[in-house]
């Protein structure tokens, strides 16, 4: 072995975190089905060795939905091979990732529209049809539709 | 007819909003800063309440012996963070680096904020103060110490940002030719929440904030004035090799058997000199 050779180690796996966090999963759908009751896990409160991140993320895999957000920085909102649970990255402006964490629930709260926005978007929408421009043209400004 | 409410009488989250921050948006920065707390993740929709109905703080800064640092890593960034958003919707009465007023214009400034908000403002200080003479640095005429005095008198809190602020920084390095002290050394019958760091991190900063307007109460702070959710640990509490630790299992040189195996890597000749820095890694 030289000194460019990788350390070859590996946290044993029963002094981990994945498999305790996957336990708690399990506990959190039961609430979920029997109360309706949606838990959250932060991932960032929680150490992992190296590779333990990428492991648990593996192990809860991809499901049937994936939504990208695009607020104040991107998100990824991923629903894994599970359904009920829940994997969110949220980044800032910079691409930083500020939080990680396992939803378990039928929706996180962040994909749905907001009663805030959805008085925005009446407002503006009512704004629009009020003004002159016609409706038509707004739509497809670039073809030149009138 | 509805009338607009003004800048001064938004609440915060009209603020946001006015500002094109959508309220999803605003639930990021809320969950971000519930786990930069160290408070469980249900908190989140208790503290986006009690945010957006806040309404806008009056702030005064004032910048003594320092370099503008601080103020810069909390507003200079290449495009809008959602700390600076949260800052700009604060009310920043004075801010002798960012105000278009000077001189007396801003002095006004801050006496008005004063005025009207007597009791409830925030101090937010960065730099330290000179005690050497009054004229090693002065703003409008007006020595630190004087300012910072007349200041604080009729504010709820005090927040000093960065090093020099918290703990007199470079100025106050030996020989310290200026006599610089530290806020606290100064502020005895106030709340005084130290954020140190040169220049502090952002969302700390705001952190500080969210927490004084959602709860009306400033964090925990440990013996130094820190507060503890930022700087409570350190990185041996939470580093992955801390149960080889317990276990007395220790790298004692580079590639025996516990480097490969990842145990600790303070040797147990050296157990006791752990690192001292409490950071949030």
């Amino acid at each position: 072995m030289n000194s460019v050779d990788p350390i070859d180690f590996l946290i044993p796996h029963e002094r981990g975190n994945v498999e305790p966090i996957l336990h708690e999963v399990v506990h959190a759908l039961d609430r979920l089905l029997e109360h309706e009751e949606p838990t959250v896990i932060d991932l960032a409160r929680l150490p992992f060795a190296p590779g333990e991140l990428d492991r648990l993320e593996g192990y809860l895999g991809t499901g049937e939905l994936t939504a990208d957000l695009d607020a104040l920085g991107t998100s990824r909102i991923r629903e894994t091979a599970y359904p009920g649970v829940w994997w969110l990255e949220h980044r800032n402006t910079e691409g930083e990732v500020v939080g990680r964490y396992i939803e378990i629930t039928r929706t996180p709260e962040i994909l749905m529209s907001q009663d805030a926005d959805i008085f925005a978007a009446r407002a503006r929408l009512g704004d629009d049809l009020a003004a002159d421009e016609p409706v038509i043209e707004k739509q497809n400004p670039k073809e030149g539709r009138t | 007819m509805k009338i607009a409410p003004t800048r001064r009488q938004m609440t915060l989250g009209e603020s946001l909003q006015a500002r094109g921050v959508s309220r999803r948006g605003f639930l990021k920065y809320c969950a971000a800063t519930t786990s930069i707390l160290a408070l469980p993740p249900t908190m989140v929709p208790r503290i986006a309440r009690a945010l957006e109905q806040a309404r806008r703080p009056s702030v005064i800064w004032l910048s003594f012996q320092e370099c503008t640092g601080c103020t810069e890593s909390l507003t200079r960034s290449s495009s809008p963070t959602v700390e600076g958003l949260i800052f700009d919707s604060i009310s920043l009465d004075y801010h002798h680096t960012l105000q278009a007023a000077s001189g007396e214009a801003a002095e006004a400034a801050r006496h008005a904020a004063m005025e009207e908000n007597f009791g409830n403002y925030l101090v937010l200080v960065d730099g330290s103060i000179p005690l050497g003479n009054p004229g090693f640095s002065t703003i409008a005429g007006i020595s630190n110490y004087d300012m910072l005095m007349e200041t604080v008198a009729g504010a709820a809190a005090v927040v000093a940002i960065g090093s020099c602020a918290a703990f007199g920084g470079i100025p106050g390095a030996n020989p310290n030719p200026t006599g610089a002290v530290s806020v606290r050394e100064l502020i005895t019958d106030k709340p005084v929440v130290n954020v140190p760091g040169c220049p502090p991190i952002p969302m700390v900063i705001t952190a500080v904030l969210a927490q004084f307007l959602t709860f009306g109460q400033l964090p925990d702070l440990d013996h130094y004035g820190r507060p503890v959710a930022f700087f409570g640990q350190t990185i041996h509490d939470r580093c992955y090799r801390r149960p080889f630790y317990e276990q007395g299992k220790f790298a004692e040189t580079f590639d025996d058997e516990g480097a490969r195996k990842g145990w600790c890597l303070t040797s147990s000749v050296a157990k006791d000199r752990l690192p001292i820095t409490r950071a949030r890694p």
